[in-house]
């Protein structure tokens, strides 16, 4: 079941990256680039999202177990250490050039279109190769 | 529909869905945790591919940048994400939206190096 689930909501998830337009590189670059036309739509989709994810919260805290059992997350840690902020900021150095993060970036590979592909092959193979130890 | 779907995953699973983690979860164990992570990808492949059969302008065919600068991009973000445990879905709305504060410095961060990024690489190379 969770598996379906997880299948569902990743479909779900590509739906909203596609039609936002948050797949589009030219479009997220429009969003982070203040010098060019200033396109702010991908704001409004931030906020929007936050508002569904700050309700959800709530009602994870309303209900002892999720739908499906299981556990609740931990409480987030609160360890601030320059791990967080510099892994922060290389993400945004790679995305600020890019225009990718990584949901979007792996939904696009299905266009073919080379550069997505570049982009997630380096990623995953970044991801492979670097494996700093687990703090989670 | 996004956020909704992530949302849904941490409210059905008790799963924090940020793409990052599930993806570097798939690539480097996709069987692990019943293998959930390989299904959500499967999803978002999936509706990705109707999305490019029904309207291929969805997407960017064409790729802004040299080749080399977009792998250099995907291990930037790959190493930062790792790091950081997180990025724009993980930090940026599921820890964000509960107060985390490890999630609003790290948004914060890839937010304000991002914008700087991405102005300074405009002016440079032209505006998206």
């Amino acid at each position: 079941m969770t598996r379906l689930v997880a299948l569902a909501c990743g479909a779900v998830f590509a739906a909203g990256v596609c039609i936002s337009g948050m797949v589009r590189p030219s479009k997220v670059l429009g969003f982070l680039d203040l010098g060019g036309a200033w396109d702010a739509t991908l704001a409004v989709v931030m906020a929007s999202a936050l508002a569904v994810h700050v309700v959800a919260w709530q009602l994870a805290r309303r209900a002892r177990t999720p739908w499906l059992g299981g556990e609740w997350p931990g409480p987030a840690r609160t360890v601030i250490d320059a791990r967080l902020v510099g892994g922060a900021a290389l993400f945004g150095l790679g995305w600020g050039l890019s225009g990718y993060c990584p949901g979007p970036a792996i939904v696009s590979i299905v266009s073919g279109a080379r550069g997505s592909l570049v982009f997630v092959a380096a990623m995953a193979a970044a991801m492979l190769a670097f494996r700093p130890a687990q703090d989670g | 529909m996004i956020a909704g779907s992530l949302a849904i995953m941490l409210l059905a699973t008790g799963r924090i869905a940020g793409l990052s983690g599930v993806f570097a979860g798939f690539v480097r164990a996709p069987g692990d945790d019943g293998g959930w992570r390989a299904w959500f990808v499967a999803g978002m492949l999936g509706v990705g591919l109707a999305f490019e059969l029904a309207d291929p302008a969805t997407f960017d065919h064409a790729a802004r940048l040299p080749l080399p600068v977009l792998a250099l991009a995907g291990v930037l973000v790959g190493v930062g994400t790792r790091l950081a445990n997180g990025c724009t879905s993980g930090h940026g709305l599921c820890g964000t939206s509960r107060l985390a504060k490890r999630s609003i410095l790290a948004t914060l961060t890839f937010f304000a190096v991002g914008v700087a990024t991405a102005t300074i690489a405009g002016a440079i190379a032209g505006h998206a």
